[in-house]
């Protein structure tokens, strides 16, 4: 008998594995850390045993990181569509505007940019990877990519193009880089034909890709 | 009071300290403008020793993306903005 065969048949079953199905054998975790990650879970194990933090509370920031979802920023977007009065305070003090819907800011300042007819806003950070993770939760693999944020200074039109977002010369872009304390959040522009939708259907359009800058709200797709 | 004004024409410092710079390598020498004044913040380059203080001023600086790459494919009306810190800033002319 093969050492896989052998393997297969002294895992733990969950079903009944006496039917043929196309399914491979579960596999032991076998993810291989990086340097980094050695050197961050080192870290961690370090601070705990040392009683700078513990185990819960690591787990429990994570928790609450992990609750954070783009669905926060695109509450704070819909508002300023369908207020005048929250989006002229949005655009005078980001932080002020999110804290009023039930989401604080801390440690660093939120800047709303608006997308319009004539302006088009992307927002990256060249450096590492600063984010709007206060309103918007973690930022997706690709913008924290070399790839992603040495390009989009570069040649912004052309990564645009490969989300999908085709803008015209006409229209100015506006590349953000995220060099220091502030975070940006891009407004988009509402869709048209959607006068008659309420708050809280405006803001199911809104993404997360939308609010970064590398994609739109089309016309129609609701 | 901050040094510069919206509007004000500034050259990114070409320097290149050690240290941990929050001022990207590709606008340093670069020309822009000063889009607007963001208030005064710890000096990153401090606070990576666990030093505080003293706060510098912030500002947000417009650079066309022709200026940057000389052969920048795009519309001319297209920049790209970062946020420098005024000790980062000389001013011209």
């Amino acid at each position: 008998m093969s050492q896989d065969h052998q393997n297969h048949h002294h895992h733990d079953h969950d079903h009944d594995h006496g039917h043929d199905h196309p399914h491979a054998p579960p596999q032991p975790d076998d993810k291989v850390h990086s340097y980094y990650q050695i050197l961050s879970i080192a870290l961690k194990e370090l601070l705990i045993e040392k009683g700078v933090v513990t185990a819960a509370q690591v787990r429990q920031f994570i928790e609450k990181r992990d609750s954070i979802t783009p669905a926060n920023g695109a509450k704070v977007v819909a508002r300023a569509w369908v207020d005048p009065a929250y989006r002229a305070r949005l655009f005078e003090d980001g932080n002020a505007a999110a804290a009023e819907l039930g989401f604080p800011i801390t440690g660093t300042r939120l800047v709303a940019v608006e997308n319009t007819p004539d302006t088009h806003n992307v927002v990256v950070c060249t450096l590492c990877s600063c984010y709007p993770r206060d309103l918007l939760g973690l930022p997706p693999a690709w913008y924290k990519s070399r790839a992603y944020r040495a390009r989009v200074v570069r040649e912004p039109r052309a990564v645009l193009r490969e989300f999908g977002t085709d803008l015209s010369d006409d229209v100015a872009l506006r590349v953000h880089d995220s060099t220091a304390d502030i975070r940006f959040l891009v407004v988009p522009q509402r869709p048209a034909g959607t006068e008659g939708l309420d708050e809280d259907a405006l803001a199911a359009l809104v993404t997360r890709d939308a609010m970064i800058g590398v994609a739109r709200i089309e016309d129609g797709a609701h | 009071m901050s040094r510069l004004s919206p509007g004000a024409l500034v050259r990114v410092r070409e320097d290149y300290p050690p240290g941990h710079i929050r001022t990207p390598v590709y606008l340093r020498g670069k020309q822009g403008v000063v889009e607007r004044y963001f208030g005064a913040f710890e000096n990153p380059e401090r606070l990576a020793y666990n030093l505080t203080g003293p706060k510098k001023d912030l500002y947000k600086v417009r650079f066309r993306a022709a200026d940057l790459w000389p052969d920048y494919q795009g519309s001319p009306k297209d920049v790209i903005e970062a946020d420098i810190y005024d000790h980062w800033l000389e001013t011209m002319g």
